[in-house]
């Protein structure tokens, strides 16, 4: 019987195939681009909270009425939240200018003592308030860190993230809703009371 | 067809026995040990996580994560609770892999019965804290109390 030889060019194509999808095997999955924009007239509005901030100070989510808000639930035992930190302290630095805020609320449960060495060391530049039980059932229950809302200027839930998604991702939406003109004074006011949001989390 | 798939592989994690389960911790209810005083007594606990998710070790290497915790409130006798060896998992929040337990794992204590306590049924008590993360988010804290039934005999 006759073996017909394989041309070597053959040989190294399949080889070098065969060394790609061993290397695309072992790599970790990518953060996924999770860019999704809730349609306007699909977007719920954002129940209020009252919550202090380090100083004391009270923070109402309504009084960033107005603004495009990164609204994030972190803990500083959280190891994805420690990846997206740098992030939002850059999207603080870069769009504060246009009417943008983060926003994020801690829900360790040690509060203070927790929160403030770590706020300090990580020299997080935007606001950060303490977070609790009701806080958590006015979102649908907030459990999975990070969880990252994203309200458009008139305090509407234009995007919700539960764990870590792309820098990308959230950057796109956050330009997106700035870009986008604003609505006339009569839509999306900010609510005292959630119970729908179990229904937004699409993610 | 998805629902059977759903039902076996929430069956894989749903072994008889389960003292307590959360939403990615099974741990079987103790079983009664017994023991002599004036002995030590080895007691090995079997835990298992989903598929996916981890815990941090009792020593993990950032103090802002939550350690493994297995305490014993067994009174005189004395309780040394040994853990696993850790494996080591890369994260995108640590340029050095992560030492974490996952999978199944056992957390073995050693009693050590002193010769005074009185022979009869001891219902040791014990608390599990733990704090779970997969790849891309984590679950809040949580302790899971449990009771050890303990036999002494002369």
């Amino acid at each position: 019987m006759q073996v017909r030889k394989l041309p070597v060019s053959l040989i190294r194509r399949w080889a070098l195939f065969a060394a790609a999808v061993a290397i695309l095997a072992s790599c970790e999955a990518p953060i996924p681009d999770n860019f999704h924009l809730k349609a306007v007239n699909e977007r719920k509005p954002t129940p209020d909270f009252n919550l202090k901030d380090a100083t004391g100070a009270n923070v109402k989510l309504s009084d960033y009425r107005g603004k495009v808000v990164l609204l994030n639930f972190w803990a500083t035992w959280c190891g994805p939240c420690k990846v997206e930190i740098p992030w939002f302290m850059d999207f603080e630095r870069t769009y504060k200018d246009r009417n943008f805020a983060v926003l994020g609320v801690s829900m360790d449960e040690d509060g203070w003592d927790a929160v403030k060495p770590y706020v300090e060391e990580k020299k997080m530049n935007y606001r950060v308030v303490l977070g609790n039980d009701q806080v958590s059932t006015l979102f649908g229950n907030v459990d999975s860190l990070p969880t990252t809302i994203v309200i458009d200027r008139e305090g509407r839930i234009a995007s919700m993230h539960v764990g870590l998604v792309a820098k990308a991702t959230y950057q796109k939406e956050i330009e997106k809703l700035l870009e986008a003109p604003k609505d006339g004074p009569k839509t999306g006011a900010v609510r005292d009371s959630g119970g729908e949001f179990a229904l937004l989390r699409s993610h | 067809m998805l629902f059977a798939i759903l039902a076996a592989s929430s069956l894989c994690f749903a072994p008889t026995n389960v003292f307590a389960q959360t939403s990615v911790l099974l741990m079987p209810k103790p079983e009664p040990v017994a023991a002599k005083a004036g002995t030590t007594v080895e007691v090995k606990l079997p835990l298992q996580l989903r598929e996916g998710y981890h815990m941090n070790t009792n020593m993990p290497p950032d103090p802002y994560l939550i350690p493994l915790r297995l305490t014993w409130d067994s009174g005189p006798i004395s309780a040394e609770v040994v853990y696993p060896k850790p494996e080591l998992h890369k994260v995108e929040f640590s340029a050095a892999p992560l030492p974490v337990f996952s999978g199944r794992f056992e957390l073995l204590t050693r009693f050590k019965v002193p010769a005074s306590v009185q022979p009869g049924l001891v219902n040791i008590p014990g608390k599990l804290r733990y704090q779970a993360c997969n790849d891309r988010m984590c679950l809040p804290p949580k302790t899971v109390e449990l009771t050890l039934p303990v036999s002494v005999s002369r």
